[in-house]
C-alpha cells in the first residue's frame, strides 16, 4: 500500500469538476484509491460521496492507494491533487 | 406599472413579452415492480440515455459557451453513473420492488438533501445538479420531452428557478433575459447566463405572477428591477440605458484593449473626467487609461462643514486604489465664480469670474488647502497620484503651491505616516496669463492642464453663461487654439507633458488638431473615451498634419 498526505489550497476544496475528473481517471486504475479526512473515508470512485465529505482549503486528506498498480498511481495521483486542489 | 426588485447576478437591460418556461410534468406514478430485474435494465438503459444526451449537451455548450460552461455536463455524466447513487437505485428496485421512477426521485432527494445540508455555498448548490441530472433519467424513463419556449418572438423568460441543463436546450434566439423566482449567484443558471451575456434576475419570489404571462417586461441586470407594464418615462429611460450598453458592449468588443494610435504611430493618452469615487467603475468599463481630472469639490458640496482631512483622505484612497495602480489625478478645490458653498461664507463680488475662486481661495485660506494636501499625499500611497492647480495666473502662486506641498510632506514624515515620492504636480492652463507664461510655468511643474471652457471665456473674454453670447463663444477659435500650440511648445522645450481636460477634449471634430499641435493627454467623460479611441486610429497624421497648422493662421470663422 501507498499513502499520501495532502493540505488543500483550492479556495472551494474538492469541488465537483475536477473530482468528476479524477474519479475517472481512477477508474483506469486497478488499485483501490481511498481518500480520508479525519474519521471519515470513502472509496474515491464514489463522486458524491467524495464531494459529500466536504473538505475544504486547509483540511488535510491522507490518500491511500492499495492493488497491483500501486507504484506507478500514487504519484500520478499525488501530481493530480498538486494541479487541481 | 408594476416594480419588483429581485437580484442582478448578469448585467445588461432586456425588453420583451414575459413568458413562463415550460417544464414537462414529472409527476411519476409509484408502482410495486414484480419482474424486479427488468425493471433494473429499463433503469440502465434510461440512465445510459441521459448520459448520452449530456455528452451533447456538453458540446453544445463548448460551443456556445467555452470548455467551462462543457466541464458542467461532464461533471453531470459522472453524476449520472455515481456508484453510491446507482447502489442506492439499484436496491431500491431490486429490493423494495420500486419501479425505476420512484427509486430515482427517492434517491435524488437523500444525495440532494446530503448536498443542502452542508455548510458550503457551493456544495449547496450542488443539490441542484443531482436533481436536475434524476430529472433528466426521469424524462427518458416517462418519455417526456424536455420543455421549452413556444413563442414566435424572443421573450423574457421567467420560471421557479432554471436547471443548468434547462438553461443550454433552450433556444438562445428565443431568449432575451431571464427572471427567476429562486436561485443563488453562484448557481449555473446565474453563471451561464453571465458566461452568454444574457441578462439575468433571480430570486423575486413571489412578486413574479403567473398572470404577469405576456405582458410586457424591462429587467436590469445591473440593479436588479424588473419593471412590468413600464409607463413611457421609464421605457423611455430604460431604453437609453439599454442603447448605452449596446454601444459600449460594441466598441469594447472592437476597442477594448487597443491603443490609442493613429495610423502612422503617434499615441495620445486617453484619459477621463470624474466628480466622485463612484465614478470610477465608469473608468474601467469604458477601457480609460486613467483620471485626467477628478473634480474634488463634490467633497466641500456633499458637506455642511469644511471636509475633515480623513474624510477626504478616504474618497482620495478609495479612487486610487480602484483604479489599480492607473494615474489619477486630483483637482484642489475649484470654488468661487458659478461654484458657490454656504459654509465658505465668501462676500458677494461684482464679478465672481474674475474674483476669489479656486487656487486664490486656497493660498488666501492656507488652513483649508493644507488639510486638503494633506490627504492627498497620504492617499497618494494607495495609487498613481497627480495633483493639479486650478485658475494660475503666476508663477508665485504655483511656487507658493508648492512650498504648500513641501511642509505637508515633512508634516507626514515627521509622524511616519507613508505618501509616495512620485507624485506628479501639474497646472491648469485656464487664463490668457497662463498661456502667455507658460515658457516659465514649465520650469516648475511636472505637467499642464488645458482648461478649454475657461480658457475660452477669457481668451475671448466671453461669458459663457450667457446664452446670448452664443455665436461670440466659440471654443474652435484660432485664438484658443493658437494659445494650446504655444502652451504645447512651451511644454515639450521643457519636458512637461500637455492634456486637455474641457470639454473640447471630446470634439471629435478637433482631434485632428490636437495631435497635430503635440497634446499627450485628453481627458474627457468615460463614455467618449471609445469614440475617441476610434477617430485618433482612424488619422494618419503625417496627412493631415500641415494642412491643421495652416488653418491655425487663417481667419475666424462665425459659428
Amino acid at each position: 500500500m501507498k499513502s499520501f498526505e495532502y493540505v488543500i489550497t483550492d479556495p472551494v476544496g474538492i469541488h465537483a469538476r475536477p473530482a468528476g475528473i479524477m474519479v475517472k481517471e481512477i477508474k483506469n486504475y486497478l488499485s483501490t484509491v481511498t481518500i480520508a479526512k479525519g474519521e471519515k473515508s470513502v472509496n474515491a470512485k464514489k463522486l458524491m460521496a467524495l464531494m459529500g465529505m466536504g473538505i475544504k482549503q486547509g483540511d488535510t486528506v491522507t490518500v491511500c492507494v492499495e492493488g497491483e498498480d500501486e507504484e506507478e498511481v500514487a504519484p500520478k495521483l499525488e501530481q493530480f491533487f498538486k494541479d487541481n486542489f | 406599472m408594476i416594480s419588483i426588485q429581485g437580484k442582478g447576478v448578469s448585467t445588461g437591460v432586456a425588453i420583451g413579452p414575459l413568458y413562463y418556461y415550460q417544464r414537462a410534468k414529472s409527476t411519476i406514478v409509484r408502482t410495486t415492480v414484480a419482474d424486479t430485474e427488468a425493471e433494473w435494465q429499463r433503469f440502465k438503459a434510461a440512465q445510459e440515455k441521459a448520459i448520452e444526451q449530456l455528452g451533447e449537451l456538453a458540446e453544445k455548450a463548448r460551443v456556445e459557451a467555452g470548455d467551462e460552461a462543457a466541464l458542467l455536463f461532464e461533471t453531470h455524466q459522472m453524476m449520472a453513473e455515481d456508484l453510491d447513487y446507482e447502489e442506492s437505485i439499484e436496491g431500491m428496485i431490486k429490493d423494495d420492488q420500486m419501479n425505476a421512477e420512484a427509486a430515482v426521485i427517492d434517491t435524488a432527494a437523500v444525495f440532494a438533501d446530503m448536498f443542502a445540508q452542508m455548510d458550503d455555498a457551493y456544495m449547496q448548490a450542488r443539490a441542484a445538479d443531482v436533481k436536475d441530472v434524476s430529472n433528466r433519467i426521469i424524462s427518458v424513463l416517462t418519455g417526456a420531452v424536455q420543455g421549452g419556449i413556444n413563442s414566435p418572438v424572443p421573450v423574457i423568460l421567467a420560471a421557479d428557478d432554471l436547471a443548468p441543463s434547462e438553461t443550454v436546450q433552450l433556444d438562445k434566439s428565443k431568449i432575451l433575459g431571464f427572471v427567476t423566482e429562486g436561485g443563488s449567484g453562484s448557481s449555473h443558471t446565474a453563471i451561464l447566463a453571465r458566461t452568454m451575456g444574457i441578462p439575468a434576475i433571480i430570486g423575486v419570489g413571489d412578486q413574479m405572477k403567473p398572470e404577469f404571462e405576456g405582458r410586457e417586461v424591462i429587467i436590469d441586470g445591473s440593479t436588479g428591477h424588473v419593471i412590468v407594464d413600464a409607463d413611457e418615462d421609464t421605457k423611455k429611460y430604460m431604453m437609453e440605458k439599454r442603447a448605452e450598453q449596446i454601444r459600449v458592449r460594441k466598441m469594447l468588443e472592437e476597442l477594448k484593449g487597443k491603443e490609442n494610435v493613429t495610423l502612422d504611430g503617434r499615441t495620445m493618452r486617453v484619459y477621463c473626467n470624474i466628480g466622485s469615487p463612484e465614478d470610477v467603475s465608469a473608468v474601467l468599463s469604458n477601457d480609460g487609461g486613467g483620471v485626467g481630472l477628478f473634480r474634488s469639490e463634490f467633497l466641500y458640496l456633499n458637506c455642511d462643514d469644511y471636509p475633515s482631512e480623513d474624510y477626504q483622505f478616504e474618497a482620495y484612497k478609495k479612487a486610487l486604489s480602484d483604479m489599480g495602480g492607473k494615474e489619477v489625478i486630483i483637482r484642489t478645490l475649484d470654488i468661487g465664480a458659478d461654484k458657490q458653498i454656504g459654509y465658505f461664507n465668501m462676500p458677494h463680488e461684482e464679478n465672481p469670474a474674475l474674483g476669489n475662486r479656486a487656487l486664490r481661495i486656497c493660498l488666501n485660506r492656507p488652513e483649508i488647502f493644507k488639510t486638503q494636501l494633506r490627504a492627498l499625499y497620504r492617499a497618494s500611497a494607495y495609487g498613481k497620484l497627480g495633483i493639479m492647480f486650478p485658475m494660475v495666473t503666476s508663477v508665485w502662486e504655483v511656487k507658493e503651491a508648492k512650498k504648500m506641498c513641501e511642509v505637508v510632506k515633512k508634516e507626514l514624515t515627521a509622524e511616519g505616516i507613508p505618501y509616495s515620492d512620485e507624485v506628479e504636480l501639474g497646472i491648469m492652463i485656464e487664463t490668457p496669463a497662463a498661456v502667455l507664461m507658460s515658457d516659465r510655468l514649465a520650469k516648475i511643474v511636472d505637467f499642464f492642464s488645458c482648461g478649454t471652457n475657461d480658457l475660452t471665456q477669457y481668451k475671448l473674454a466671453c461669458d459663457r453663461q450667457n446664452n446670448d453670447l452664443g455665436r461670440f463663444f466659440n471654443p474652435h477659435h484660432p485664438a484658443v487654439l493658437r494659445a494650446l500650440k504655444m502652451v504645447c511648445d512651451n511644454a515639450h522645450k521643457n519636458g512637461v507633458w500637455v492634456g486637455i481636460c474641457g470639454e473640447l477634449g471630446a470634439d471629435l471634430e478637433l482631434t485632428e488638431t490636437f495631435l497635430s499641435i503635440g497634446i499627450d493627454e485628453l481627458s474627457v467623460s468615460p463614455r467618449s473615451v471609445l469614440p475617441l479611441r476610434q477617430k485618433i486610429r482612424s488619422i494618419n497624421l503625417g496627412e493631415v498634419k500641415d494642412k491643421v497648422l495652416e488653418a491655425l493662421l487663417t481667419d475666424e470663422i462665425s459659428v
